[in-house]
């Protein structure tokens, strides 16, 4: 489904990614921890194509696609969705109405029929529920005025309503209270099926108590130090991000000697 | 030979030398203005005597009044002795008795405009009195309109066939000594609509007018008058477009509104005129004056307006708001692009008791364009229980356009009730970031979220013009972000 090779990426000259291999299949939820700086939301905007990011060397596949070559747009048409991490707010465009476009914009490029009135309502009727969302909701100005917690559960009804082939989720359990997280992780969970993939980026291990990964891979100063099972979650929850740093330091000490 | 016939001659000889600008033969004054060209304008539109007088009035009052400067729009000095008063298509004495008759050219035109004139007949519910430089050379639907008592014609028809109405309500709301651009206009406008609507009755359509400019160098004034009597409604469209110029015209109507008791008056534009190339060349300077009176108790006037074009807006939309419960709305929606400056807003003036306004100005800022809201809100020391809204935004895209507001509040009354918001937000990567992370491309994302900044004055428009409206707005901002 996603297979990152040797990804060096720099913002403003500056080397943040030096050098991501990682391959995800399809139907894998795979997880990535690290310390704040460590590279991670960089990772998660440069696979979703935001600008300001200047890839040095590597490649990205998705399908049979070169990412790096599609606009942003193509990528989410493709189905790739970015849950962000700061949810952006527009006012005067409803949260309802750019669902639609949005899920238009899909169908369209997928060559099929705009859904009519009555079967998008159904659908975003049977989507709102597994966030635990009001319809009023649909109403407001999108994420305007929203809580922090209203904002990552709108990113989440919005996966859901575009269905995406490729997850990626930038600190969605940040700033959300242990209530949120739960209706977060289970609106992820009812999202796992079949050959959809899911990219988890997070600081804090709790998120994986709620969603199991296959795999978790730890980021340090731009590159995976460790990876392992959802068992490495929980080590680092118990030793902290140190332990693994200094393992990082003197592995690539070893490595020099 | 007539007098009317003897003042052109004289001008002909003169120094009138007949060229035609486009393939239409034109009729057009030569440059300069003195008594003697308003004497000429007021000759061939076969003005009754009063009209003379009041044309000769209102110069007068121009002559010693000056250019105002106070607007936020910077522009080189106007000659306005360099400027042609008048400007008409060929014959207007006989005028085409119907569209068979009207020169195919002129039909061409308004095809490319959107409002084929051999179609209109077919298109349900709007009538159009088209206004092709100053004068107006086909109207339709009159007789529809005429059965329920509606005059609905073009001016210089309603000076002739309708004087006591005329005389009556010309310049009851906008005397000539108004404001500069207001006496430049009474003293030379060529021609406009005039509309009456009859106590009770409810107009059956949307009456709608189409202004070009054509003629290089020409300005255009039209003057448009509409009486509402008591109990009556009606609802007027206005669009105006304009071909490409490369030197800047001047455009200075004048419109009045007049609500008696329990009438309304429903007044939209949508105005898209040149509005000069990427580098500010070119581009119609529009300096408009544009009030309603409601005059009776429970009358109501609304302006809705939709400015996309012109190189220079000069424009506030007013209500005197005599009458008791009587109300007035100001919704707009002003788009500055490239070198594009407007200075737009409104007046609203409570002077009767238990009046209302509402204020809802959208200003869009693209490219290097100014954009300012300037309004009054004045009640009066006699109008008990007046109350006001006004909301003004700005949205701004880029860092090289510019968003000013303001608002000014004379209030006399204690009782009054005074609210202001205002809002500036900024069109930026995140959101089209977002958007496109979404699947909409940065063109549907930003027309999106025009259009939803937009809305409240959108759905104040009809159906169709609000329509075009959006559209508009699309292709004004092509290219302005990124």
């Amino acid at each position: 489904m996603l297979s990152i090779s040797d990804l060096m990426v720099e913002v403003g000259g500056k080397p943040i990614l030096k050098g991501i291999n990682l391959n995800i299949a399809a139907g894998e939820v795979h997880a990535i921890m690290g310390p704040n700086g460590s590279g991670k939301s960089t990772l998660a905007n440069v696979l979703a194509g935001r600008e300001g990011y200047d890839v040095m060397r590597g490649s990205v596949t998705y399908g049979d696609h070169d990412l790096l070559a599609l606009t942003p747009e193509e990528r989410a048409r493709e189905g790739l969705f970015l849950a962000f991490q700061y949810p952006v707010e527009i006012p005067g465009v409803t949260n309802v109405y750019l669902i639609k476009e949005a899920v238009n914009a899909q169908r369209k490029h997928r060559g099929e029929s705009e859904l009519d009135a009555i079967d998008f309502l159904k659908l975003v009727r049977q989507k709102l529920q597994l966030v635990e969302m009001k319809e009023e909701f649909l109403h407001r100005p999108v994420n305007h005025g929203f809580s922090g917690g209203e904002k990552k559960r709108n990113e989440i009804f919005q996966m859901a309503m575009i269905e995406p082939r490729l997850a990626i989720l930038d600190e969605t359990d940040s700033g959300l209270d242990i209530d949120a997280l739960k209706v977060v992780a289970s609106g992820v969970n009812a999202m796992r099926q079949g050959d959809r993939s899911i990219l988890l980026v997070t600081h804090y291990q709790r998120l994986l108590d709620y969603i199991e990964p296959d795999h978790v891979h730890v980021l340090a100063d731009g590159r995976f130090v460790k990876s392992g099972d959802k068992h490495l979650a929980r080590e680092l929850e118990e030793h902290g991000y140190g332990w693994l740093e200094e393992q990082a330091d003197s592995g690539a000490g070893q490595s020099a000697a | 030979m007539s007098s009317a016939t003897a003042e052109i001659s004289a001008l002909v000889d003169r120094e009138y030398k007949e060229g035609f600008v486009t393939d239409i033969e034109s009729d057009t004054l030569p440059p300069g203005l003195d008594e003697q060209v308003v004497r000429a304008i007021s000759a061939k539109k076969n003005d009754p005597p009063f009209m003379l007088e009041w044309r000769l009035e209102a110069f007068r009052r121009w002559q010693a009044m000056v250019e105002p400067s106070w607007a936020h729009v910077d522009y080189p000095p106007i000659d306005f002795q360099a400027i042609s008063y008048y400007s008409a298509p060929r014959s207007p004495e006989d005028a085409p008795k119907s569209l068979d008759e009207v020169d195919p050219k002129l039909l061409e035109t308004y095809e490319k405009l959107g409002i084929p004139l051999q179609e209109q007949k077919a298109l349900a519910g709007v009538a159009v009195d088209a206004v092709f430089d100053s004068v107006s050379v086909a109207t339709t639907f009159k007789a529809n309109l005429a059965e329920v008592g509606v005059i609905f014609c073009p001016f210089s028809e309603a000076v002739r066939d309708h004087p006591d109405l005329v005389k009556k309500y010309l310049g009851a709301v906008v005397p000539q000594g108004d404001n500069y651009y207001a006496a430049l206009n009474s003293a030379v406008f060529s021609d406009g609509s005039f509309v009456y609507v009859p106590k009770g009755v409810r107009c059956p359509m949307e009456l709608s007018t189409y202004f070009r400019i054509n003629a290089m160098n020409t300005g255009q004034f039209e003057r448009t008058l509409i009486v509402a009597d008591e109990g009556s409604y009606v609802s007027y469209l206005e669009g105006c477009t304009a071909p490409m110029r490369d030197e800047n015209q001047l455009h200075a109507a004048v419109v009045e509104l007049v609500a008696m008791e329990g009438a309304q008056i429903k007044y939209s534009t949508v105005q898209n005129w040149y509005p000069g190339d990427a580098e500010g060349r070119g581009g119609i300077y529009n300096f408009v004056t544009k009030r309603g009176a409601c005059r009776g108790k429970r009358a109501k006037i609304s302006w809705t307006q939709v400015e996309t074009g012109s190189a220079i807006t000069w424009k506030y939309p007013s209500v005197l708001l005599e009458g008791d419960e009587s109300i007035g709305e100001f919704y707009s929606v002003a788009l500055t692009n490239n070198r594009q400056q407007a200075d737009t807003g409104t007046k609203m003036v409570h002077i009767g008791s238990n009046t209302s306004s509402t204020i809802i100005s959208k200003g869009i800022s693209a490219g290097r364009g100014q954009n300012t809201y300037r309004g009054l809100v004045k009640i009066i020391k006699g109008a008990e229980g007046a109350r006001n809204y006004s909301q003004c935004d700005s949205l701004l895209m880029g860092d090289q356009c510019g968003a000013h507001t303001y608002p000014y509040l004379e209030v006399k009354n204690p009782t009054a009730i005074v609210e202001h918001e205002a809002t500036t937000t900024k069109i930026g990567e995140d959101q089209l970031f977002y958007c496109r992370q979404r699947g909409l491309s940065e063109e549907d994302a930003i027309s999106m979220i025009v259009n939803g900044f937009c809305k409240e004055v959108f759905r104040e428009l009809p159906m169709e013009f609000a329509v075009e409206a959006q559209k508009l707005l699309g292709i004004s901002l092509e290219g302005a972000v990124g």
